[in-house]
């Protein structure tokens, strides 16, 4: 009985993970090297049961190769990183100062703002988005309050522009670098900022000295947080991104959806695994320390 | 209280009788760590053995070996003359109060004391009746229905206590068991352990760190230094005779003198410290040659005080003036400085009521102690 | 020694919490404005709302997104619950570390991969084995509880790893069987941990559009899949509505579990300084 409990516990998330989270990659792996048919589903499966006695055994780099020859997808890869990028950088230059404000407020009042930054984390992701589009649509609130105060006469385009896709990442990813900067000021002992400015430290200064190197950990955490799902972004850019916001996530689901082509994006699927492992061990690796610091 | 009164039958004296529990070169190798290291011991029933080290000593592996949380590496241990080291923790004849108290949270005192009764498949009645019998032992009755958080440190541990009580068990195992309460619940509380052994019978063994509350509770003690138990004894046997510099100074304070053999004579031995420029006495069972170098260790109640020089035959005497004083109202503690710059540990009953002392700061004094007043270490 | 709390922190907040919760606030805002141009108020009214219920397809989507995250949350939270069990209770056993990679994973990994993995693997299952024998709901919950109950995992290990081990350990000590231990024992005493799993994994099955659009089959679509189509095409005020209804209630639901987690902190802390002052 208490052997069977222990393999229970084991094994039924272990297998469930090995089938639906594991096994599913490598069929996308295997997948990629075939070749698209217009069938159901529309590939040339890389082992069949077919007449032939062995395996048949159907192989082809063309995906690959095709990547490497068509811009779309550089591009795509490129503006994808780019985008993620950039806007991790934007999301740090507002949430610091923000997590620094919070981690200094009165006890009383930490709690209250902690569940404010989560609350639209809670929400829907999708609404969310959703909202900056009436707000920056050709007859949005930003256009229609500037040209009413005669500052345009014509309105700007807004919506569905690169800038579009930079807010909405921004806004969306906020919380996520929010809470561990927080995290780690709040932790942050004033005395050494207070000391530094005792000795004669001016606060940019002791901000320059203390503060940051202090909460690089938090810094790190944060961004990575938001710069990892960004590479991978499908609907702010294609909610609010022009048709040229091409980022790799919505180029494979156009891939999918639109061209049916399911090798060729077996194989984009593929290349962003690849390009993600390395910021994902770097996520690892900063996070397992601080998980045995807590513990 | 009487001190004995616990331990009646002084079993380990008793020729024919069997030992109780038996841990027959128990070892605990922890991927190349070995936290016990072949360990000996025997416990005979209605004892309440101490195991005493410092943290990191191997005490609280041995603990959680003999209540099947670790399985031994090598050796065996036999309870009631049955083979123990596999059988797991749920059918052991065993129980333990954990340091932490471990009271489930979110049972209350009942329930928490009749769990252990239950998972024995126990009749509901038998489970009421002794719950009950075991809160009276405990004085918890009236708490019965509180749940923990509802119960001070001192309550939650008598919780503890009855829970394992309550099964009956051939070996009772205490974790550190007045670690977490405070000095003066402590006093009480050690009183109140030995009390409940005494009427339940049930044999004790009690791991901790703390030597003051070993040597009160217990009958006999083990002391163990990396994984080892280097000396095993009834409290006044460690204290009065340590076997080497660690026990003698885990127990209390001690001063430590090196020393080089002048002459041996009928048990006593003549003993030349340079370090003091004196000659010192100490009476030893054992032949030690001339000339090698032994260290005599002293406590410093065994060391008298006086203002004349004492002229008694073969007593170790030492000339120095007070250093330091303190008065801990039953007694004062003297820190006294010798010529040759060694600070010397002595320490006198107050057993005259003055408001004034005899000794002052700076007071020229002289130190004398009986040559069967020190213990020889040769380690 | 207490320094008045400087200006330029309180605009930092304002500005920032007004940058988080504007958006919000004008959604809701034009759920009520009977205009159809979002920025043009055209007066207070319900019919936003009123159109809402009166659309099956609204309907329809929306339960079957219910149904399929009551389903996904619970399975998640089981499995979750397993997991976290099998990290900090079982010791070591074979293949551990790949186990928590695959925890872990799932919390990065971008949706698009996760959603075209999944549909690859029931493409090819069906084609090896005939099941699943057709793509919807079923196949939908499969692929939420598979990438929710990483989280759980996550919430339930952490709760675990600060329990003191010595509950379960004095519970087996007593005479309980490891089985019996887990459901007398350690349920009890990580069930707010489960729940708070339970609600993040609702959350985000309800809120999954990438996975579901992948996954789902011809005739089943969730609410974010409807919502999605919709909004596509440009801003229309029933979604302002329907937006409106979902913040509410989960602000609700968030203030609940907020107040209740706030609660259990309290309890906790007052009982560590109980064991303190004596």
């Amino acid at each position: 009985m208490d052997i069977v409990w222990r393999r229970f516990v084991i094994l039924a998330p272990y297998l469930w993970l090995l089938i639906f989270f594991l096994a599913p990659f490598a069929i996308v792996f295997k997948i990629s090297f075939s070749d698209p048919l217009v069938a159901s589903p529309p590939f040339t499966p890389l082992f069949t049961r077919s007449e032939s006695i062995d395996f048949a055994f159907f192989f082809t780099l063309d995906n690959y190769r095709f990547l490497l020859e068509d811009n779309l997808y550089w591009i795509s890869y490129f503006k994808s990183l780019k985008i993620a990028f950039i806007s991790t950088l934007l999301c740090l230059l507002i949430s610091y100062p923000m997590a620094y404000a919070m981690a200094r407020a009165a006890p009383g009042w930490k709690n209250i703002l902690l569940f404010l930054v989560i609350l639209p984390f809670w929400t829907s992701f999708l609404l969310r988005v959703y909202a900056w589009m009436s707000i920056l649509s050709t007859n949005g609130l930003i256009n229609n309050s500037l040209m009413s105060l005669g500052i345009i006469e014509q309105p700007l385009k807004l919506l569905y522009t690169d800038f579009a896709v930079y807010l909405g990442i921004v806004y969306s990813y906020l919380p996520f670098m929010i809470l561990p900067l927080y995290a780690n000021l709040e932790k942050l002992n004033l005395d050494y900022m207070e000391a530094a400015a005792d000795l004669g430290g001016r606060p940019l200064i002791v901000f320059r000295d203390v503060t940051l190197p202090l909460s690089l950990p938090g810094i790190i955490a944060g961004s990575l947080l938001v710069f990892i799902p960004a590479i991978g972004e499908f609907v702010i850019p294609s909610l609010l991104g022009g048709l040229d916001s091409l980022m790799i996530g919505r180029t494979l689901y156009e891939e999918f959806f639109g061209n049916r082509d399911w090798p060729m994006s077996a194989a984009v699927a593929t290349i962003l695994l690849l390009i993600l492992i390395l910021p994902m061990m770097v996520f690892q690796h900063y996070q397992s320390p601080q998980e045995q610091q807590e513990a | 209280m009487n001190k004995d009164l616990h331990k009646p039958d002084k079993a380990w004296q008793a020729p024919d009788e069997a030992p109780f529990i038996q841990i027959e070169g128990v070892s605990k190798d922890f991927d190349g760590y070995l936290a016990v290291n072949n360990i000996d011991l025997n416990i005979y029933k209605g004892e309440l053995f101490a195991i005493l080290g410092a943290s990191g000593c191997g005490k609280t592996t041995l603990l959680r070996m003999l209540a099947g949380f670790e399985t031994p590496s090598a050796g065996r241990i036999l309870i009631d003359g049955v083979d123990m080291t596999s059988i797991p923790p749920y059918e052991r004849p065993v129980n333990m109060m954990f340091q932490s108290y471990a009271v489930f949270p979110h049972m209350n005192v009942d329930k928490n004391i009749a769990y252990g009764l239950k998972k024995e498949g126990l009749a509901g009645s038998e489970i009421t009746q002794r719950v009950s019998e075991i809160l009276e032992l405990v004085q918890l009755s009236e708490f019965a229905k509180r749940k923990p958080h509802q119960l001070s440190g001192g309550q939650r541990q008598r919780v503890a206590l009855a829970r394992a009580l309550v099964k009956k068990p051939k070996l009772l195992l205490l974790d550190e068991p007045l670690a977490a309460l405070d000095k003066k619940l402590r006093e009480h509380t050690q009183y109140e352990l030995m009390n409940i052994q005494d009427q339940t019978g049930v044999t004790f063994m009690v791991v901790t760190h703390d030597q003051d509350e070993a040597m009160i509770l217990s009958s006999r003690l083990a002391v163990m230094q990396e994984g080892q138990v280097i000396q095993t004894g009834t409290p006044r046997e460690v204290y009065e005779f340590p076997c080497n510099r660690y026990v003698a100074d885990f127990f209390g304070t001690i001063n430590l003198f090196n020393t080089q053999v002048i002459e041996t004579n009928n048990e006593v031995i003549k003993t030349r410290c340079n370090e003091l420029d004196a000659i010192l006495f100490a009476s030893s069972p054992d032949s030690h040659e001339i000339d090698s170098g032994i260290t005599i260790a002293v406590r410093p109640e065994k060391i008298n005080l006086s203002r004349e020089k004492p002229s008694a035959e073969k007593l170790s005497v030492l000339q120095g003036v007070v250093w330091d004083l303190g008065y801990y109202g039953n007694l004062s503690i003297y820190r006294v400085k010798t010529k040759s710059g060694q600070i010397i540990q002595a320490s006198a009953q107050n057993r005259i009521r003055s408001a004034t002392r005899s000794l002052e700061w700076d007071d020229e004094v002289y130190l004398s102690w009986e040559p069967t007043s020190s213990v020889v270490l040769t380690e | 020694m207490k320094k008045a709390y400087p200006g330029f922190l309180i605009s930092v907040l304002c500005f920032g919490y007004a940058f988080l919760y504007v958006p919000i606030v004008l959604l809701i805002v034009n759920s009520f404005n009977d205009s159809r141009i979002v920025s043009v108020w055209g007066g207070f009214s319900f019919r936003w709302y009123a159109n809402l219920f009166e659309n099956q397809q609204i309907i329809d989507a929306a339960l079957l997104s219910l149904r399929i995250a009551f389903i996904s949350a619970t399975f998640a939270t089981l499995m979750g619950t397993l997991a976290g069990l099998a990290l900090t209770r079982m010791g070591r056993f074979k293949g551990r570390v790949l186990f928590t990679g695959m925890i872990a994973a799932p919390l990065a990994m971008p949706e698009v991969i996760t959603g075209l993995s999944l549909l690859l693997l029931f493409v090819s299952l069906q084609d090896f084995i005939g099941w699943p024998a057709n793509r919807g709901a079923m196949t939908i919950t499969i692929g939420h509880i598979t990438f929710s109950m990483a989280y759980v995992a996550v919430i339930v290990q952490s709760r675990l790893s600060s329990m003191d081990q010595s509950l379960e350990e004095a519970a087996m000590d007593l005479g309980g069987r490891p089985f019996r231990v887990t459901l007398d024992i350690t349920l009890p005493l990580i069930a707010p941990a489960m729940l708070s799993g339970w609600l993040l994994a609702f959350t985000l099955s309800l809120d999954d559009l990438v996975i579901a659009s992948f996954v789902s089959g011809p005739g089943s679509s969730t609410l974010p899949m409807w919502i999605f189509s919709k909004i596509r095409l440009g801003v229309t005020p029933d979604i302002n509505a329907l937006a409106s209804i979902i913040i509410l209630i989960v602000s609700i639901g968030v203030g609940v579990a907020g107040w209740l987690i706030l609660k259990q902190e309290k309890q906790r802390r007052t009982e560590s300084q109980l064991k303190l002052s004596e």
